[in-house]
């Protein structure tokens, strides 16, 4: 302790954070706590200090040291998190939430420079990812990760990464299809041109070969880049059901067929062209639909969350042991900062656990001796020791997982509007070719054969089939833009579908920073800086936050500090003896008070009052008001009612909001409200809302930070736009509306092609320039539609 | 005319080679990653230099 008053504010030259004491101190470099040092300290012996010099305070505040890397010890872990392995080289890929500048990525790729058997270190920018490949004699995989923490970028190592998911290969597919579609297309474009301008007699040698080079180049297209459309097309037929792939399919295969037969017969050109635009259309139309979020995970369970591995007890000593093997009867070890991974009992030392992962709330909670302790806490302060008494997959939180809600598939909620008319779309499709064949079969064989296959050619519903994923892609970016993240397209629509919003109250419609203390006592400035200086000493949260309130002060000394867990603090400074805490640690007994959280205060036995720490509402809360004349509006919150009368400020009745519910509770209600036949929409945080997020027809969670954990759901949306919801809602439905118009636009282009088509008249330069204006025609509609909507909604 | 047949076996093979190149950039990750390599380069590298 300096003694020493500091009125101007000293930011750590690592984090950025206010230096709270002087103590720490390098090269004329104030930082605000021993680790920031360090790391300083590390990356200075390494010449590496350029770090700071591309940005102001790019490091992490490691105010926390605590390492907890002994389970990459055991090797039945550690070759689950290996990319790969070999004799020599161990390459691993991490994903470390805290790169987000430039810095970031030059230090992390000059690894090597402080420990010499890192080969290779490559940054994902956006999926904040680090690939390194690294000599596994030298290093262990445990020295690596410690090396990574020491430098202040601890990876996050959870259990979902273990199970890998690859999605990224098949859209890579994606696009060499589309290369090849468009490699086709360009070139059979080219050599469909004299067809089209006429070629003179003397040229008619090239006629044929050109011909044949169409020919060649649409069997990749048809074969390799429209191959998913006959597979899709066959499994649905054997379904027996009809999507848009069947007509398309269809179309394909026809224009193909015949193209091969006019150049084979040599009565035509064919529609090679034609083929390949549309093959290439359609791809892109599906590139464009398949919009990701690298930042953004929207699969998290609560795997993702617990640890890989928990430090048992066992004779005595230490051992870490992966969390699916984790049996009742287990002694744990959490230390601060850990998350307690299943039910169980406390069996040593002061519990206060943070449930604000699960619940929402922010305010940790204080266990004693011999209370259960549900999974899914994070332990603050010191280590305790606990007896496990359910598995983990059985505890009180993660058992909602087993529900069936978890297990259903997830694509069929609810049936969109191109599948719908898909389907009607198709049969009339051909019934038109097929009456067009009958009507000209008795007179004209040939003709009628080139009727039927022209109404499949023009009637194939490329338009159709691009106007969904142009209008939801562009929907998609409006709603990124205005930080409110969705899953995929389809999500838009069932967007719009809604009539039932059921919300959750901590953490969703109020915001989890408790920054909102209010002081109900009247204090001196001597006396605040009493308070200030017992507050100091303390780790506990509330105590932080009274010291930030206080803001700073001259420090004093203080003695005879006693703090008792849970309960509160005693000491005396400047001989006044301070008591802060709970109200029956404060004046010695406990009024049952509603409302929040409270911290008292008595100086000298005379008691001064109260801080408060109320709930801050979300801003824009108030917007919800307006939602409800077309939306039933429901909270479900799994505190007491205490809030009851502030909420009906929002709510207007109090018919509609339920307390106390647990989270298999919150399940059961959405499921009720989908029995009577409603469209649920569920807007939660935590990993107590998970199963409702599940089972509801679009699960929305809430939070601060994207890149922070949140639980699996269709839409992520950052807290700050949550007053723009009912703007969202009704830009979801102007976009189904956009899709309706395009819809018909495009059934009228058919029409157009149709009447000619069924004469058996159509000609390949008609067809090839049908298609791409229809097609054109949709996606500048689409495009320009959408944004005007989003303008009209205030959301552009 | 017939150097036509020349001419347009000529653009297919280039065509076909660019192709190939795309093909091999996407199979050894090129487009994995497009942000980073536009932060990297503006970083400098001076002290590797002084290190060889």
């Amino acid at each position: 302790m300096t003694g020493n008053p500091t009125i101007e504010k000293i930011s750590c030259y690592h984090c950025g954070d206010d230096c709270l004491t002087e103590a720490y101190t390098l090269d004329d470099k104030h930082f605000c706590c021993h680790g920031c040092k360090s790391v300083y300290q590390l990356l200075s012996e390494s010449q590496l200090c350029n770090y700071y010099t591309y940005n102001d305070h790019p490091g992490a505040t490691r105010a926390r040291t605590d390492r907890r890397f002994d389970y990459l010890s055991e090797p039945a872990i550690v070759s689950q998190l290996i990319d790969y392995t070999d004799d020599q080289v161990t390459m691993v890929t991490f994903y470390i939430p805290h790169i987000h500048c430039s810095s970031c990525l030059w230090l992390l790729e000059k690894l090597h420079k402080i420990n010499p058997a890192i080969h290779y270190c490559r940054v994902d920018f956006l999926k904040k990812q680090l690939n390194i490949r690294f000599d596994h004699y030298r290093i262990s995989l445990q020295q690596l990760v410690e090396l990574l923490y020491d430098i202040g970028y601890e990876p996050l190592i959870s259990l979902q990464d273990v199970i890998k998911e690859q999605s990224a290969a098949t859209k890579d597919q994606l696009v060499q299809k589309i290369a090849v579609a468009g490699f086709c297309f360009g070139n059979v474009m080219l050599l469909s041109f004299p067809e089209y301008f006429g070629i003179s007699t003397y040229e008619h040698s090239f006629r044929q070969f050109f011909g044949w080079l169409n020919v060649l180049f649409g069997l990749p297209v048809v074969f390799y880049s429209g191959r998913e459309y006959f597979v899709s097309a066959w499994q649905n037929l054997r379904r027996k059901s009809l999507n848009i792939d069947f007509p398309l399919a269809l179309g394909i295969a026809v224009l193909f067929i015949r193209t091969f037969f006019e150049v084979a017969t040599h009565i035509g050109a064919g529609f090679a062209d034609t083929l390949c635009g549309l093959v290439f259309f359609l791809l892109v139309g599906k590139f464009v639909q398949k919009k990701t979020y690298h930042h953004i995970s929207f699969e998290r369970d609560y795997r993702s969350f617990f640890p890989v591995a928990v430090n048992t007890v066992v004779d005595e000593k230490e051992k870490p042991v992966p969390l699916a093997d984790l049996q009742t009867g287990h002694r744990i070890l959490i230390r601060n900062n850990e998350i307690i991974p299943a039910d169980a009992i406390l069996l040593k030392g002061h519990a206060l656990i943070d449930f604000s992962f699960v619940t929402g709330e922010a305010v940790p909670i204080n266990k004693t001796w011999g209370e259960i302790i549900y999974a899914g806490g994070r332990q603050t302060g010191e280590a305790i020791e606990l007896e496990v008494i359910k598995p983990v997959s059985q505890s009180y939180l993660t058992q909602l997982w087993n529900n069936e809600a978890f297990n259903r598939k997830q694509d069929n909620r609810m049936q969109t509007f191109n599948q719908k008319v898909s389907k009607y779309f198709t049969v009339v499709l051909l019934v038109i070719a097929i009456a067009s064949l009958l009507f000209w079969l008795p007179t004209d064989l040939n003709r009628g054969i080139a009727a039927f296959t022209a109404v499949l050619i023009v009637a194939c519903p490329c338009a159709l089939a691009l106007s969904t994923p142009f209008t939801m892609s562009a929907a998609l970016s409006i709603f990124d833009r205005n930080l409110f993240y969705l899953k995929n397209t389809a999500v838009v629509e069932q967007l719009a579908a809604i009539d039932t919003i059921v919300m959750d109250k901590t953490g969703t419609i109020t915001t989890s920073d408790n920054d909102n203390i209010q002081l109900n006592a009247q204090l001196s400035d001597e006396e605040r800086e009493l308070v200030y200086n017992v507050c100091m000493h303390s780790n506990h949260p509330l105590s932080r936050m009274i010291c930030r309130y206080l803001g700073n002060h001259k420090r004093l000394p203080v003695t005879n500090l006693s703090e008792a867990a849970g309960r509160g603090i005693t000491a005396s400074v400047n001989g006044y003896q301070v008591r802060i805490g709970s109200e029956q640690h404060v004046s010695g007994y406990s009024r049952n008070t509603l409302a929040g959280t409270k911290v008292h205060v008595a100086i000298d036995g005379n008691y001064k009052g109260y801080f408060a720490f109320a709930h801050q509402y979300r801003e824009g809360l108030k917007n919800i008001n307006s939602l409800e004349t077309d939306y039933e509006l429901y909270l479900l919150s799994g505190d007491q009612d205490h809030e009851r009368f502030e909420l009906i400020r929002f709510f207007k009745t109090t018919d509609k909001l339920f307390f106390n519910q647990s989270p298999q509770d919150k399940l059961d209600f959405i499921g009720k409200l989908q029995e009577n036949g409603a469209k649920v929409m569920m807007i939660g945080d935590g990993l107590n809302d998970a199963g409702a997020l599940k089972q509801s027809d679009l699960g929305i969670a809430v939070t601060d930070n994207v890149n922070n954990f949140s639980p699996g759901s269709d839409a992520i949306m950052d807290g700050k736009s949550f007053g723009k919801l009912p703007a969202f809602l009704k830009f979801s439905k102007d976009t189904v509306r956009i899709i309706h118009a395009s819809f018909l636009i495009s059934l009228t282009y058919n029409f157009i092609g149709l009447s000619y088509a069924i004469t058996g008249k159509l000609s390949p330069l008609f067809a090839a320039i049908l298609m791409p204006v229809s097609t054109i025609t949709i996606i500048s509609f689409t495009s320009l539609a959408t944004h005007f909507a989003a303008k009209k909604r205030k959301l552009s | 005319m017939s150097v036509i047949y020349f001419l347009i076996g000529c653009s297919v093979v280039l065509a076909l080679i660019f192709l190939t190149a795309f093909f091999w950039a996407q199979r050894t990750g090129q487009n994995e990653d497009l942000y980073t390599p536009s932060v990297r380069i503006l970083l400098d590298d001076s002290e590797d230099a002084d290190d060889k």
